[in-house]
């Protein structure tokens, strides 16, 4: 089974290690190597993107090594693609 | 820990001992590099200063040109310039003099083009000639000041290149070693995590204050970033915003305490981690490193399309006075391992451990400082100018 990886137990977006095909399963694991859940990818994702693990509510944060990533602009479902589609950045410049 | 590297009258050893021919400004770049092309082992090191440069810049530039002349890996410097320009031949063979052999010819002095080109061959000659007596010798570790960078970043940089070049980083800093990392840029959004590891306020207000002015730039500047950082290359790679870009960078630096933010080109003044205030761009930053005295850069790669450009890094200080030791991360270029020092790929599938590979990386430090040649380094041909970082007006 591929493997997507969880850097914090906190976090709602795991990291996906080998390309995934749309309904395939997937382990998430955490950085030692153990099996936390299995969940279904809603689309092909490739080795690299995030998927989400939970489901995060719009205007929710979406939190990757147990810090923020950024703002979820769309509501996004387990299993869903998180990229730039559906988040964005928290960081403000300026006053 | 020992390596064999060459010591110096002052400061700390080197891992290499070129002769080097530094032009004071630009404008004098042929020259340098006409002496340097008539004597064997010379390298000129030819670079974009110019007298175009105010105020910071110009500091910067002067820090610069002392940090080259100054860094380990140079036997000696034989400065090569005009005699009008903002940063002297003079003031520069001042500030190198304790630490090495240090000459200067100008065009002014010399009287014309052709007395100045007769004078410093014939300088460079002897220089070269002391510089192949010098041996290696048994040197400490802890001599040893390391640089490092990310590129080509993706998600699984944050799972194997970095971590793993992080490790490196915790050993040598643990051996009484100095590690440099840099990129201001991508410390938006994740300068509250390493600003917990600071050793104290004043360098916690110094990292914190770094990204302030550059957010304050960006803001200035009215444009969104996205597109520049994360670049496209790092979007396609899974890296969806700066935060995520940035939480990934700082572990190539590893877990060290933060003991000091250096200004670009500044030495690192005691052992430990520091965090230099700089700019992403490869070839200018690896200048900087140069400059602050390191004697290898490690650029942690994660994959894409630049881990295809098998030249990579072309940039100046990759040849061959800074050996530059590449560390690629994405099974997915695995085709491409000959062309990294340490692949750390295997860190995705599972077949080797962060802690493995960072320790490779470690074995790597004290093999190239005593000698070993890296990938880059083996190579010759194409070389580009040194380009010296400028963030203000130039005239």
């Amino acid at each position: 089974m591929k493997k997507a990886i969880l850097m914090n137990k906190d976090d709602n977006v795991a990291t996906v290690l080998k390309s995934v095909k749309k309904g395939e399963i997937i382990a998430v694991i955490s950085t030692d190597n153990k099996v936390i859940k299995n969940i279904e990818a809603r689309k092909e994702i490739a080795t690299g993107h995030k998927i989400a693990v939970n489901s995060i509510g719009e205007g929710e944060t979406v939190v990757k090594y147990g810090e923020s990533i950024g703002t979820a602009t769309d509501r996004i479902d387990q299993g869903t693609h998180v990229h730039i589609h559906n988040v964005r950045s928290k960081v403000k410049y300026g006053d | 820990m020992h390596f064999n590297g060459y010591q110096r009258e002052k400061g700390r050893a080197g891992i290499r001992n070129h002769v080097i021919v530094l032009p004071t400004v630009g404008c004098i770049n042929e020259l340098a590099s006409e002496i340097a092309s008539r004597v064997r082992e010379a390298i000129p090191l030819l670079h974009n200063h110019a007298c175009i440069r105010l105020g910071p810049d110009l500091s910067r530039a002067r820090r610069t040109l002392i940090g080259i002349g100054t860094n380990p890996n140079i036997h000696s410097v034989l400065l090569v310039g005009l005699g009008c320009e903002s940063i002297t031949a003079e003031e520069l063979a001042e500030e190198i003099l304790p630490y090495k052999p240090v000459k200067a010819v100008t065009i002014k002095k010399e009287g014309n083009y052709n007395s100045a080109l007769e004078k410093g061959v014939a300088i460079l000659r002897k220089l070269v000639r002391r510089a192949s007596e010098v041996e290696r010798k048994k040197c400490d570790i802890a001599d040893l000041t390391i640089g490092i960078k990310c590129g080509g970043s993706g998600s699984v940089s944050a799972i194997a290149s970095n971590p793993a070049t992080g490790q490196a980083a915790d050993l040598l800093v643990e051996k009484g070693g100095r590690v440099i990392f840099s990129e201001t840029a991508e410390l938006i959004g994740a300068e509250h995590v390493l600003a917990r590891r600071a050793v104290d306020k004043k360098v916690r207000e110094k990292l914190l204050n770094c990204v302030d002015r550059m957010k304050r730039e960006i803001a200035d500047y009215g444009v969104d970033i996205l597109g520049s950082e994360p670049t496209k290359g790092n979007i396609a790679g899974g890296l969806t915003t700066i935060e995520e870009k940035s939480l990934g960078a700082i572990i190539k630096g590893g877990n060290s305490p933060l003991v000091g933010v250096l200004e670009y080109g500044e030495k690192p003044s005691s052992p430990g981690l520091y965090f230099m205030d700089g700019t992403t761009q490869a070839s200018q930053l690896f200048l900087g490193m140069f400059a602050a005295g390191a004697q290898i850069q490690v650029f942690s790669f994660g994959g894409g399309l630049p881990a295809r450009f098998r030249g990579l890094p072309s940039y100046p200080c990759g040849i061959p006075v800074f050996p530059v030791i590449k560390v690629l991360g994405n099974p997915e270029d695995v085709e491409e391992r000959e062309y990294f020092d340490i692949y750390a790929g295997d860190i995705i599938s599972g077949k080797i451990s962060v802690k493995e590979v960072g320790k490779s990386i470690f074995d790597e430090f004290i093999r190239v400082a005593s000698g070993k040649m890296t990938i880059t380094e083996s190579r010759t041909g194409y070389r580009e100018l040194l380009q010296i970082y400028a963030n203000g007006l130039l005239m």
